[in-house]
């Protein structure tokens, strides 16, 4: 695979970077990412990716774009109210940066497909905004033993953890089970400052990247805390857990399921310090 | 005696996992916990005794992404 002219001055400020390069390009152009969820965490990660050349991108998500989703999920604008978020989401993709192969899945991520979805590409991205979604996405990585990098937001909070599976620690070695429904509530309800999403969408996009490039460390045995209020990261420590019921030593789960359906926040008590 | 919880040091009375968990208004179910570095099972949080110096975690469920 040659680079056209065009596409050497498009990428030039990536080859430009020793750890880049023309080689590091070329791995870009060839890798295959997959979206889970057309949204908030989605739609950053999936317009740097998109710029950044990524060969392959894969949309998926069962929705459409609600005038409640833009003010926070930048693939989708004021006109495509109404209309599929894969296909609002493609459109700005290909806009951006008609190199990139865009997959579309008009579908939700459920036991019965995720396996073979996930199969076909070398890096997972999670987007969803519930956690029956992010343990099926976890398990389903797992399984295929796929790169995962994991994101969350909730009101000023965020959180971004990647798992490389059975070498990290994987979300079920931390969290063994989605909260239990009744603690919960929607995220519609708890709300969520914008900009977050463009924070934490991005550090995955930049996971992912690296993972695809081999450099650098990956934010893997340790969960990446943000509290937008004081502009403050953290690191917490985590690390494979034997008991882990996905990737421990004596496994329960040893197959794909779907988890309940619930909503996606849990009222949290803050701890406060 | 003094215990870090979450990055902070704070001041507790010798207690569980479980009474520092009650004392700051946090079900259990709400949160994984971790202690020095490793998970604690929900199981022995209650009899788990914490102690000078040590490193406790309370990891909330953290869920959006739409
Ligand atoms: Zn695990």
């Amino acid at each position: 695979m040659e680079f056209t002219d065009e596409q050497i001055t498009r990428y030039s400020r990536h080859i430009l970077l020793p750890e880049v390069g023309g080689k590091g390009q070329k791995k870009i152009a060839k890798s295959r990412m997959l979206i889970v969820g057309a949204g908030g965490l989605g739609s950053p990660a999936a317009l740097y990716l998109a710029a950044a050349g990524v060969g392959t991108i894969g949309l998926i998500d069962s929705d459409v774009a609600d005038l409640s989703n833009l003010q926070r999920q930048i693939l989708h604008h004021t006109p495509d109210l109404g209309r599929p978020k894969v296909v609002s989401g493609k459109e700005k993709i290909q806009a951006l940066n008609p190199d990139v192969n865009v997959v579309t899945y008009e579908d939700r991520l459920i036991a019965k497909n995720a396996l073979e979805l996930i199969r076909g590409y070398d890096v997972v991205i999670d987007g969803v905004d519930n956690f029956p979604a992010k343990f099926l996405i976890n398990d389903a990585c797992v399984f295929a033993e796929k790169p995962l990098v994991h994101g969350g937001i909730l009101r000023f909070d965020g959180r971004v953890f990647t798992v490389i599976p059975k070498k990290s620690a994987c979300y079920r070695c931390v969290f063994k089970n989605p909260p239990p429904p009744g603690l919960v509530a929607s995220c519609q309800e708890a709300g969520v400052i914008g900009v977050l999403a463009g924070i934490i969408g991005t550090i995955q996009a930049t996971e992912a990247l690296k993972l695809v490039l081999g450099i650098g460390r990956p934010l893997t045995d340790r969960m990446l805390d943000f509290d937008a209020r004081r502009t403050s990261f953290r690191e917490i420590k985590t690390r494979r857990n034997p008991n882990c019921p996905l990737c421990g030593e004596h496994p329960t789960i040893t197959e794909l399921f779907d988890h309940e359906p619930e909503s996606c926040e849990l009222k949290q008590a803050k701890v406060e310090a | 005696m003094q215990v870090k919880i979450n990055g902070k040091a704070e001041e507790v009375q010798g207690a569980t996992v479980l009474d520092l968990l009650k004392a700051k208004n946090i079900d259990p179910h709400m949160v994984a916990v971790e202690l020095n570095n490793t998970m604690l099972e929900h199981d022995y949080l209650a009899t788990t005794s914490v102690k000078e110096g040590d490193q406790v975690e309370f990891l909330f469920y953290m869920g959006g992404g739409q």
